[in-house]
Protein backbone atom coordinates (compact mmCIF):
# COMPACT_ATOMS: atom_id res chain seq x y z
CA UNK A 1 0.00 0.00 0.00
CA UNK A 2 1.88 3.12 -1.20
CA UNK A 3 0.99 6.71 -0.15
CA UNK A 4 -0.39 8.55 -2.66
CA UNK A 5 -1.67 11.08 -0.87
CA UNK A 6 -3.78 14.02 -2.33
CA UNK A 7 -3.32 17.44 -1.23
CA UNK A 8 -7.10 18.39 -1.73
CA UNK A 9 -8.23 16.16 1.53
CA UNK A 10 -6.65 16.71 5.10
CA UNK A 11 -3.27 14.59 4.80
CA UNK A 12 -3.47 13.20 8.09
CA UNK A 13 -6.79 10.99 7.17
CA UNK A 14 -5.30 9.69 4.17
CA UNK A 15 -2.38 8.68 6.01
CA UNK A 16 -4.82 7.32 8.32
CA UNK A 17 -6.25 5.02 6.02
CA UNK A 18 -2.91 3.79 4.41
CA UNK A 19 -1.94 2.89 8.14
CA UNK A 20 -4.94 0.90 8.48
CA UNK A 21 -5.08 -0.61 5.10
CA UNK A 22 -1.54 -1.73 6.00
CA UNK A 23 -2.13 -3.31 9.70
CA UNK A 24 -5.36 -5.01 7.76
CA UNK A 25 -3.31 -6.48 5.03
CA UNK A 26 -0.60 -7.54 7.53
CA UNK A 27 2.19 -5.31 6.64
CA UNK A 28 2.67 -4.40 10.12
CA UNK A 29 1.24 -7.63 11.83
CA UNK A 30 0.03 -7.97 15.06
CA UNK A 31 2.18 -6.75 18.23
CA UNK A 32 5.30 -5.68 15.33
CA UNK A 33 6.31 -2.32 16.20
CA UNK A 34 5.47 0.38 13.23
CA UNK A 35 8.30 2.91 12.05
CA UNK A 36 8.56 5.83 13.90
CA UNK A 37 6.94 8.76 13.40
CA UNK A 38 10.20 10.44 11.69
CA UNK A 39 10.80 7.24 9.28
CA UNK A 40 7.24 7.18 8.23
CA UNK A 41 7.19 11.28 7.66
CA UNK A 42 10.17 10.89 5.32
CA UNK A 43 8.93 7.90 3.77
CA UNK A 44 5.60 9.77 3.16
CA UNK A 45 6.73 12.96 1.84
CA UNK A 46 4.99 14.53 4.79
CA UNK A 47 5.18 17.04 7.36
CA UNK A 48 6.09 14.92 11.14
CA UNK A 49 3.71 16.67 12.82
CA UNK A 50 0.95 15.53 10.24
CA UNK A 51 2.00 11.98 11.30
CA UNK A 52 1.89 12.55 14.81
CA UNK A 53 -1.32 13.63 14.34
CA UNK A 54 -2.41 10.79 12.29
CA UNK A 55 -0.46 8.47 14.75
CA UNK A 56 -2.24 9.98 17.47
CA UNK A 57 -5.63 9.34 16.24
CA UNK A 58 -4.98 5.41 15.36
CA UNK A 59 -3.66 5.29 19.20
CA UNK A 60 -7.15 6.63 20.13
CA UNK A 61 -9.10 4.23 18.16
CA UNK A 62 -6.73 1.56 19.71
CA UNK A 63 -5.59 0.00 16.69
CA UNK A 64 -2.08 0.88 17.56
CA UNK A 65 -0.63 1.37 21.07
CA UNK A 66 1.99 3.26 22.40
CA UNK A 67 5.15 1.75 24.33
CA UNK A 68 6.68 3.88 26.83
CA UNK A 69 9.98 3.57 25.33
CA UNK A 70 10.11 2.52 22.38
CA UNK A 71 7.59 3.82 20.06
CA UNK A 72 4.52 2.54 19.15
CA UNK A 73 3.18 -1.26 18.21
CA UNK A 74 -0.18 -2.90 16.21
CA UNK A 75 -2.57 -3.81 18.77
CA UNK A 76 -2.91 -7.75 19.67
CA UNK A 77 -6.30 -7.30 19.80
CA UNK A 78 -7.17 -9.46 15.84
CA UNK A 79 -10.76 -8.82 16.90
CA UNK A 80 -10.39 -4.72 16.80
CA UNK A 81 -8.46 -5.46 13.16
CA UNK A 82 -11.00 -7.83 12.05
CA UNK A 83 -13.40 -5.33 12.77
CA UNK A 84 -11.69 -2.26 11.33
CA UNK A 85 -11.39 -4.58 8.20
CA UNK A 86 -15.26 -4.93 7.93
CA UNK A 87 -15.82 -1.05 8.39
CA UNK A 88 -13.88 -0.47 5.37
CA UNK A 89 -15.22 -2.75 3.50
CA UNK A 90 -18.73 -1.37 4.39
CA UNK A 91 -17.65 1.87 3.41
CA UNK A 92 -16.53 0.27 -0.41
CA UNK A 93 -19.67 -1.52 -0.56
CA UNK A 94 -21.75 1.52 0.85
CA UNK A 95 -19.58 3.95 -2.47
CA UNK A 96 -20.23 1.53 -4.98
CA UNK A 97 -24.00 1.50 -4.23
CA UNK A 98 -24.30 4.98 -3.99
CA UNK A 99 -22.52 5.22 -7.50
CA UNK A 100 -24.73 2.78 -8.85
CA UNK A 101 -27.74 4.54 -7.75
CA UNK A 102 -26.67 7.42 -9.85
CA UNK A 103 -26.24 5.52 -12.97
CA UNK A 104 -29.85 4.12 -12.23
CA UNK A 105 -29.11 0.94 -11.26
CA UNK A 106 -32.19 -0.41 -8.50
CA UNK A 107 -30.84 -3.03 -5.84
CA UNK A 108 -32.06 -6.08 -7.91
CA UNK A 109 -29.91 -5.15 -10.99
CA UNK A 110 -27.04 -4.42 -8.90
CA UNK A 111 -27.37 -7.80 -7.06
CA UNK A 112 -27.33 -9.52 -10.40
CA UNK A 113 -24.50 -7.80 -11.49
CA UNK A 114 -22.67 -8.36 -8.64
CA UNK A 115 -23.37 -12.11 -9.05
CA UNK A 116 -22.29 -12.23 -12.61
CA UNK A 117 -19.01 -10.10 -12.17
CA UNK A 118 -18.32 -11.94 -9.07
CA UNK A 119 -18.82 -15.03 -11.30
CA UNK A 120 -16.61 -14.00 -14.21
CA UNK A 121 -13.92 -13.43 -11.76
CA UNK A 122 -14.02 -16.79 -10.17
CA UNK A 123 -13.39 -18.50 -13.35
CA UNK B 1 3.50 29.97 24.59
CA UNK B 2 5.41 32.96 22.83
CA UNK B 3 6.59 32.43 19.75
CA UNK B 4 9.94 32.11 17.79
CA UNK B 5 9.61 35.16 15.90
CA UNK B 6 7.14 38.08 16.46
CA UNK B 7 6.49 40.94 13.99
CA UNK B 8 4.98 43.71 15.73
CA UNK B 9 3.45 46.46 13.17
CA UNK B 10 5.90 46.03 11.21
CA UNK B 11 5.94 48.44 7.99
CA UNK B 12 8.89 49.09 5.64
CA UNK B 13 8.68 51.76 3.11
CA UNK B 14 11.35 52.29 0.01
CA UNK B 15 13.05 55.21 -1.07
CA UNK B 16 10.59 56.43 -3.82
CA UNK B 17 7.50 55.76 -1.36
CA UNK B 18 7.36 52.70 -2.74
CA UNK B 19 5.60 50.32 0.31
CA UNK B 20 6.72 46.75 0.15
CA UNK B 21 4.93 45.94 4.00
CA UNK B 22 2.24 47.48 5.59
CA UNK B 23 1.74 47.32 9.39
CA UNK B 24 2.30 43.89 9.66
CA UNK B 25 1.82 41.52 12.68
CA UNK B 26 2.63 37.94 12.96
CA UNK B 27 3.71 35.10 15.60
CA UNK B 28 5.72 32.27 14.46
CA UNK B 29 5.55 29.39 17.05
CA UNK B 30 8.62 26.71 17.41
CA UNK B 31 8.46 23.51 15.86
CA UNK B 32 6.71 24.56 12.64
CA UNK B 33 7.42 24.50 8.48
CA UNK B 34 5.66 27.30 6.98
CA UNK B 35 5.02 28.27 3.79
CA UNK B 36 5.17 31.96 2.90
CA UNK B 37 3.49 32.04 -0.12
CA UNK B 38 2.34 35.36 -1.88
CA UNK B 39 2.86 36.79 -5.86
CA UNK B 40 5.67 38.55 -7.10
CA UNK B 41 6.44 41.53 -5.65
CA UNK B 42 4.28 40.86 -2.28
CA UNK B 43 6.77 41.63 -0.18
CA UNK B 44 8.18 38.08 1.02
CA UNK B 45 11.74 38.82 0.04
CA UNK B 46 11.28 42.44 2.04
CA UNK B 47 10.04 40.58 5.27
CA UNK B 48 12.51 37.36 4.99
CA UNK B 49 15.47 40.59 4.83
CA UNK B 50 14.07 42.35 7.60
CA UNK B 51 13.86 39.21 9.83
CA UNK B 52 17.85 38.50 8.98
CA UNK B 53 18.04 42.26 9.91
CA UNK B 54 20.07 42.65 6.15
CA UNK B 55 17.11 46.05 5.94
CA UNK B 56 15.85 48.34 8.68
CA UNK B 57 12.06 48.54 9.44
CA UNK B 58 10.34 51.96 8.28
CA UNK B 59 8.49 51.08 11.23
CA UNK B 60 7.72 48.85 14.11
CA UNK B 61 10.15 45.52 15.35
CA UNK B 62 11.11 42.16 14.43
CA UNK B 63 12.00 40.28 17.50
CA UNK B 64 13.62 36.56 17.37
CA UNK B 65 13.60 34.45 20.85
CA UNK B 66 12.58 38.31 22.02
CA UNK B 67 15.62 39.71 20.51
CA UNK B 68 16.22 42.69 17.69
CA UNK B 69 17.72 41.34 14.29
CA UNK B 70 21.46 41.36 15.15
CA UNK B 71 24.82 39.15 16.08
CA UNK B 72 22.81 37.12 18.85
CA UNK B 73 19.80 36.21 16.35
CA UNK B 74 21.79 35.40 13.45
CA UNK B 75 23.62 32.84 15.66
CA UNK B 76 20.67 31.01 15.81
CA UNK B 77 18.94 31.28 12.13
CA UNK B 78 20.28 30.09 8.80
CA UNK B 79 19.27 31.77 6.22
CA UNK B 80 18.97 30.58 2.51
CA UNK B 81 19.19 33.92 0.01
CA UNK B 82 17.27 33.76 -3.29
CA UNK B 83 20.79 34.42 -4.85
CA UNK B 84 23.96 32.06 -4.52
CA UNK B 85 26.87 34.81 -2.92
CA UNK B 86 29.67 32.22 -2.50
CA UNK B 87 32.93 32.47 -4.33
CA UNK B 88 33.22 30.62 -7.51
CA UNK B 89 36.83 30.38 -7.15
CA UNK B 90 35.92 28.09 -3.71
CA UNK B 91 35.97 24.22 -3.16
CA UNK B 92 33.00 22.67 -1.81
CA UNK B 93 35.61 21.14 0.56
CA UNK B 94 36.88 25.07 1.62
CA UNK B 95 33.21 26.10 2.07
CA UNK B 96 32.74 23.57 4.61
CA UNK B 97 35.87 24.91 6.73
CA UNK B 98 34.62 28.11 6.09
CA UNK B 99 31.49 27.37 7.56
CA UNK B 100 32.78 25.35 10.35
CA UNK B 101 34.30 28.08 11.19
CA UNK B 102 31.49 30.97 10.65
CA UNK B 103 29.21 29.14 12.56
CA UNK B 104 29.23 27.17 15.63
CA UNK B 105 25.90 24.97 14.98
CA UNK B 106 27.65 23.92 11.60
CA UNK B 107 27.50 20.03 11.59
CA UNK B 108 30.30 19.29 8.93
CA UNK B 109 30.08 15.62 8.80
CA UNK B 110 26.24 15.97 8.34
CA UNK B 111 26.77 18.39 5.14
CA UNK B 112 30.00 15.66 4.00
CA UNK B 113 26.82 13.09 4.06
CA UNK B 114 24.30 15.11 1.82
CA UNK B 115 26.67 15.92 -0.34
CA UNK B 116 27.78 12.22 -0.91
CA UNK B 117 24.27 10.99 -1.42
CA UNK B 118 23.63 13.90 -3.93
CA UNK B 119 26.67 12.41 -5.78
CA UNK B 120 29.15 16.22 -4.95
CA UNK B 121 32.36 15.96 -4.97
CA UNK B 122 34.09 17.75 -2.19
CA UNK B 123 36.57 18.94 -4.44
CA UNK B 124 34.35 20.33 -7.47
CA UNK B 125 35.35 24.09 -7.69
CA UNK B 126 32.50 26.32 -7.25
CA UNK B 127 32.38 27.53 -10.86
CA UNK B 128 32.58 23.73 -12.05
CA UNK B 129 28.83 23.14 -10.60
CA UNK B 130 25.61 23.43 -12.63
CA UNK B 131 23.42 26.89 -11.31
CA UNK B 132 20.91 23.89 -9.90
CA UNK B 133 23.84 21.81 -8.56
CA UNK B 134 25.44 25.19 -6.85
CA UNK B 135 21.73 25.72 -5.55
CA UNK B 136 21.92 22.04 -3.53
CA UNK B 137 25.39 23.05 -2.13
CA UNK B 138 23.80 26.17 -0.66
CA UNK B 139 20.89 24.63 0.61
CA UNK B 140 23.10 21.46 1.96
CA UNK B 141 25.26 24.19 4.04
CA UNK B 142 22.38 26.11 5.45
CA UNK B 143 20.63 22.87 6.40
CA UNK B 144 23.43 21.63 7.94
CA UNK B 145 23.45 24.26 10.60
CA UNK B 146 21.54 23.35 14.17
CA UNK B 147 19.51 26.87 13.92
CA UNK B 148 16.35 27.25 15.69
CA UNK B 149 15.26 29.10 12.60
CA UNK B 150 15.77 28.45 8.65
CA UNK B 151 14.95 30.97 6.33
CA UNK B 152 14.58 29.34 3.06
CA UNK B 153 13.71 31.78 0.00
CA UNK B 154 13.03 29.82 -3.04
CA UNK B 155 15.14 26.76 -2.38
CA UNK B 156 13.54 24.38 -5.04
CA UNK B 157 13.04 26.64 -7.58
CA UNK B 158 16.21 26.09 -9.65
CA UNK B 159 16.45 22.15 -8.94
CA UNK B 160 15.01 18.81 -10.78
CA UNK B 161 12.17 17.09 -9.49
CA UNK B 162 14.22 14.41 -7.83
CA UNK B 163 16.15 16.93 -6.29
CA UNK B 164 13.47 18.45 -4.97
CA UNK B 165 12.30 15.45 -3.02
CA UNK B 166 15.60 14.57 -1.71
CA UNK B 167 15.46 18.62 -0.36
CA UNK B 168 12.19 18.37 1.35
CA UNK B 169 13.19 14.64 2.65
CA UNK B 170 15.90 16.55 4.03
CA UNK B 171 13.85 19.19 5.22
CA UNK B 172 11.60 17.13 6.62
CA UNK B 173 14.98 14.64 8.69
CA UNK B 174 16.23 17.51 9.83
CA UNK B 175 13.30 19.11 11.35
CA UNK B 176 13.22 19.06 15.36
CA UNK B 177 10.80 20.17 17.49
CA UNK B 178 12.42 23.02 18.83
CA UNK B 179 13.37 25.09 15.53
CA UNK B 180 10.97 26.34 12.74
CA UNK B 181 11.53 26.74 9.12
CA UNK B 182 10.12 29.06 6.82
CA UNK B 183 9.97 28.43 3.02
CA UNK B 184 9.30 30.90 0.72
CA UNK B 185 8.21 29.84 -2.78
CA UNK B 186 5.88 30.22 -5.67
CA UNK B 187 6.37 26.04 -6.41
CA UNK B 188 3.52 25.42 -3.78
CA UNK B 189 1.96 22.43 -4.92
CA UNK B 190 5.33 20.68 -4.30
CA UNK B 191 5.77 21.61 -1.31
CA UNK B 192 2.41 21.82 0.46
CA UNK B 193 2.41 17.91 1.72
CA UNK B 194 5.67 18.95 4.20
CA UNK B 195 4.05 22.49 5.78
CA UNK B 196 2.67 22.70 8.87
CA UNK B 197 1.30 26.32 8.62
CA UNK B 198 0.73 28.87 5.36
CA UNK B 199 1.62 32.34 5.70
CA UNK B 200 -0.26 34.32 1.98
CA UNK B 201 0.68 38.37 1.67
CA UNK B 202 -0.50 40.47 -0.30
CA UNK B 203 0.78 43.90 -1.42
CA UNK B 204 2.45 44.13 1.77
CA UNK B 205 -0.21 43.35 3.81
CA UNK B 206 -1.04 39.89 5.52
CA UNK B 207 -3.96 37.90 3.99
CA UNK B 208 -4.06 34.67 5.83
CA UNK B 209 -2.07 32.76 7.76
CA UNK B 210 -3.64 29.17 9.00
CA UNK B 211 -2.33 25.22 9.23
CA UNK B 212 -2.84 23.83 5.98
CA UNK B 213 -4.90 21.38 7.17
CA UNK B 214 -7.69 23.60 8.04
CA UNK B 215 -7.66 24.84 4.52
CA UNK B 216 -8.19 21.38 3.12
CA UNK B 217 -11.06 20.65 5.60
CA UNK B 218 -12.93 24.04 5.24
CA UNK B 219 -12.04 25.03 1.81
CA UNK B 220 -12.13 21.02 0.74
CA UNK B 221 -9.25 22.16 -1.71
CA UNK B 222 -5.56 21.99 -1.87
CA UNK B 223 -3.27 25.04 -0.68
CA UNK B 224 -2.34 25.29 -4.34
CA UNK B 225 -5.76 25.79 -5.19
CA UNK B 226 -6.62 27.73 -2.80
CA UNK B 227 -3.88 30.23 -3.48
CA UNK B 228 -4.92 30.29 -7.16
CA UNK B 229 -8.48 31.39 -5.97
CA UNK B 230 -7.16 34.00 -3.65
CA UNK B 231 -4.74 35.83 -5.96
CA UNK B 232 -6.83 35.35 -9.36
CA UNK B 233 -5.38 37.82 -11.42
Amino acid sequence: MAWNLNSDRPIYAQILEVIQLRIIAGQYKSGDKIPSVRELAAEAGVNPNTMQKALAELERSGLVMAQRTSGRVVTEDMEMIKQTRNMLAREQVDVFISKMKELGFNKKEILALLEQAGGEQAE
Amino acid sequence: MSGLVTINNLTKVYEKKKIALENLNLVIPRGRIIGLLGPNGSGKTTLIKLINGLLVPTNGEVRINGNLPGAETKSCVSYLPERTYFQNSMQVKELISYFEDFYADFRPERARQMLANLGISESAYLRTLSKGTKEKVQLIMVMSREAQLYILDEPIAGVDPAARDYILKTIITNYNENATVIISTHLISDIEKVLDEVIFIRDGKLVLHETVEDIRETKGKSVDAYFREVFAC
